[in-house]
């Protein structure tokens, strides 16, 4: 008896120095930092969601298995790109982060882009829209997962464009992101032969448009668009509805739309808008699945955005990267550019790939919003309308003008 | 020419929340001497109430339009009867201070509830629709919206100023001691008057839930133009809220229309201009 207890203590000692002589071999302490938009008009397509798709995509890794340290810190960026960068800062030299991930707001991103790159850390951008960042602003250290402004106007607004809806009307949230989509979407437009009739800039947050929808409807534009998300785009949506806006023969583009928007809408008003998302959760069984565990741990039962569902993604794919490392993650050039070079591969966005620019690419879908007959549950909300491969639905490089590529 | 008709008249509907707002607040400080940071969180809660009566309860819009302030002012005279009474006589900053912290509060536990993106609250049938005036398309309960706000105004200032209970409140917080030397109950009095004000904040948020979302941070968004409404208008003044109300709320409309970009900052700018040369606001009385 005796002799067994202290031969398992000896083995056991052996094997803690073994483990430990590995792991001082091999630093496989990993911070990931999700920062968010934790109580304004993003918060609920990002925010403590976005979080916990970070969490669930570390346990799903398995590499806590394997010997690796994981966690994860939440920073709330108030949609101000001074607090953002400050906390950006803050992560990297006092709380030693390896990874930003989600970062929603195009003016905070763009911002905390150049805190990565400065600081040589991972930033895997889930919730901004700006195509900036992975083309005039690219950077070595960043990826753009999700979605972005140049694949919105290529989508949504390029099917509108050809469905007759040839002269256009924007009403703009007057920051990057706003700017950004009024600039692809206006692009897209003049190259279809429509023309754009005007536009009117809004300050980000604005209770009340009847102002602005007044200006849209008197331009008699066939088509409003929308460049701006969140609280901003439903409020819109709803008092456009109000001053019937649909009835009186001009369509509503709402260029950027989630999941959490439509719910805030309500199907009655909401019902026949298209848009654009990369992934929603009723796709198919893996999609399913991972809503439903996701759901359970979110208060109200909400299923992810696609802002989340970036961010599980995104995570699950830098993981593997490391893994595939096999340790030292803090030098964040080296492990994007490992990220660059093995496909992307997971059960929310299929197959795709990560360009030399930083833009991972996969398929983007048309949506149609349902008639409120047509749903079937709490967040049964959309009917597929197309799919556009995302070779098609992202920059292609020849256009890009990211600085990476002239390497 | 049409579109400026049209923009005044948007102008004209926004003003009545600020005004609606404004009043409750004035009547605050007016009779207890408090500045009451937590009316945008109560103003949001009243939109809460109006949602939760429809969906839970079935109750319609214009039953919410009477329950919702009740339901809110009596929280609001839980309030007063809790914390605030025990703040009589002190400067005015320790009421500033417990209730913007009760607004933190109240925001804070419905945001961890419900989001932040909101809820939907639908027009009611009877007010669906619009009507072409010529210059422009109006929706029946904008229209609503103006009528009934400057309906609650004129009641409210009547109520106060012209009426013997108003008389009395007036003349419980110029020398409480004396009223109450007549047999009135004057903290009863105040009580009430805070639920009064309340319930003006309440009602506004119901008349909002239809237009805006049900946000918990609906309230949050507004109170700074509001109190910036409160200030111009002179702190305290029941007639100077309400004028001042509908007219920012008629400058922010032209704002947005001749320069869009200004329009979340035009108030504050009018309130400088405005403090520079009359520091007691436009119809304030010198403290």
């Amino acid at each position: 008896m005796k002799t067994t207890s202290i031969a398992s203590l000896l083995l056991t000692t052996a094997l803690t120095f073994a483990v430990t002589n590995v792991a001082s071999a091999q630093d496989k302490t990993v911070k990931i930092g999700a920062l968010s938009d934790q109580s304004g008009l993003y918060a609920d397509l990002g925010g403590p969601g976005s979080t916990l798709a970070a969490q669930m995509a570390v346990e799903d890794s398995g590499l806590a298995a394997k010997g690796w340290k994981i966690d994860i810190i939440s920073g709330d960026h108030q949609n101000k790109p001074d607090i953002g960068t400050a906390i950006a800062r803050q992560w990297f030299d006092v709380d030693k982060v390896d990874i930003i991930v989600d970062v929603p707001n195009s003016g905070v991103a763009l911002a905390v882009n150049n805190v990565v790159k400065e600081k040589n850390g991972v930033y895997i951008n889930s919730g901004a829209a700006t195509s900036d960042l992975t083309n005039a602003q690219c950077s070595p250290n960043t990826v753009h997962w999700t979605y972005d402004t140049y694949m919105l106007a290529h989508t949504t607004g390029q099917a509108l464009v050809k469905a007759g809806g040839d002269s256009w009307f924007f009403l703009t949230a007057d920051y990057a992101f706003g700017a950004a989509l009024e600039r692809d979407t206006s692009a897209v437009v003049t190259a279809n032969g429509g023309k754009v009739v005007g536009g009117v800039k809004h300050p980000l947050n604005t209770p009340d448009f009847s102002s602005f929808l007044l200006q849209a409807q008197s331009s008699k534009a066939k088509i409003i668009g929308l460049a701006n998300a969140g609280g901003d785009t439903t409020n819109t949506i709803k008092q456009a509805a109000e001053f019937g806006i649909g009835k009186g023969g001009q369509k509503l583009a709402a260029l950027l739309l989630f999941l959490t928007d439509v719910k805030a809408i309500g199907l009655e008003t909401a019902q026949g808008l298209n848009f654009t998302e990369t992934f929603y959760w009723d796709m198919n069984d893996q999609t399913r699945a991972f809503s439903k565990r996701f759901g359970e741990k979110m208060k109200n039962g909400a299923m992810p955005t696609m802002v989340q569902a970036g961010v599980y993604a995104g995570v699950r794919h830098y993981l593997k990267a490391l893994d595939a490392l096999g340790g030292n993650p803090h030098d964040g050039v080296k492990v994007v550019e490992k990220m660059k070079s093995m496909p992307t591969e997971d059960e929310l966005f299929g197959k795709g790939e990560i360009q030399p620019n930083g833009r991972t690419i996969h398929n983007a879908y048309l949506f149609e919003v349902k008639k409120p007959s047509e749903s079937k549950g709490p967040w049964d909300f959309y009917k597929l309308v197309g799919t556009v491969p995302g070779d098609q639905a992202f920059t292609p490089l020849s256009e890009s003008k990211c600085a990476l590529l002239k390497k | 020419m049409q579109a400026l008709y049209a923009q005044l008249l948007v102008g004209l509907i926004n003003g009545s929340f600020y005004a609606l707002l404004s009043l409750g607040l004035a009547v605050i400080f007016g009779m207890l001497n408090i500045i009451n940071f937590a009316h945008g969180a109560l103003y949001m809660m009243g939109a809460f109430v109006a949602y939760f009566l429809l969906s839970l309860g079935g109750i319609n819009y214009w039953w919410a339009l009477l329950i919702a302030p009740v339901i809110v002012g009596i929280f609001g005279m839980i309030l007063e009867r809790t914390m605030l009474q025990w703040l009589t006589g002190l400067d005015h900053l320790y009421g500033l201070l417990l209730t913007f912290g009760i607004a933190l509060i109240v925001q804070g536990v419905f945001q961890n509830y419900f989001g932040s993106s909101g809820l939907p609250y639908a027009i009611p049938d009877q007010l669906k629709g619009g009507m072409n005036l010529g210059f422009m398309f109006l929706p029946i309960y904008r229209g609503w919206v103006v009528v009934f706000s400057l309906v609650v105004c004129i009641a409210t200032w009547f109520l106060i100023e012209k009426t013997r209970l108003g008389a009395y409140l007036r003349a419980a917080t110029e020398n409480p001691t004396l009223v109450r030397a007549f047999g009135v109950n004057v903290p009863r009095m105040i009580t009430l008057t805070y639920g009064l004000g309340v319930g003006l904040a309440a009602l506004a948020g119901v008349l909002s839930a239809p237009i805006n979302q049900v946000r918990p941070l609906m309230g949050a968004d507004l109170i700074i133009v509001v109190f910036a409404v409160v200030v111009i208008g002179g702190m305290g003044s029941i007639m100077g809220s309400i004028i001042t109300g509908f007219a920012l709320g008629v400058i922010e409309g032209l704002t947005k229309y001749f320069y869009p970009e200004a329009s979340n900052t035009v108030v504050f700018v009018l309130m400088v201009l405005v403090l520079l040369v009359k520091p007691t606001g436009l119809t304030g009385r010198a403290a």
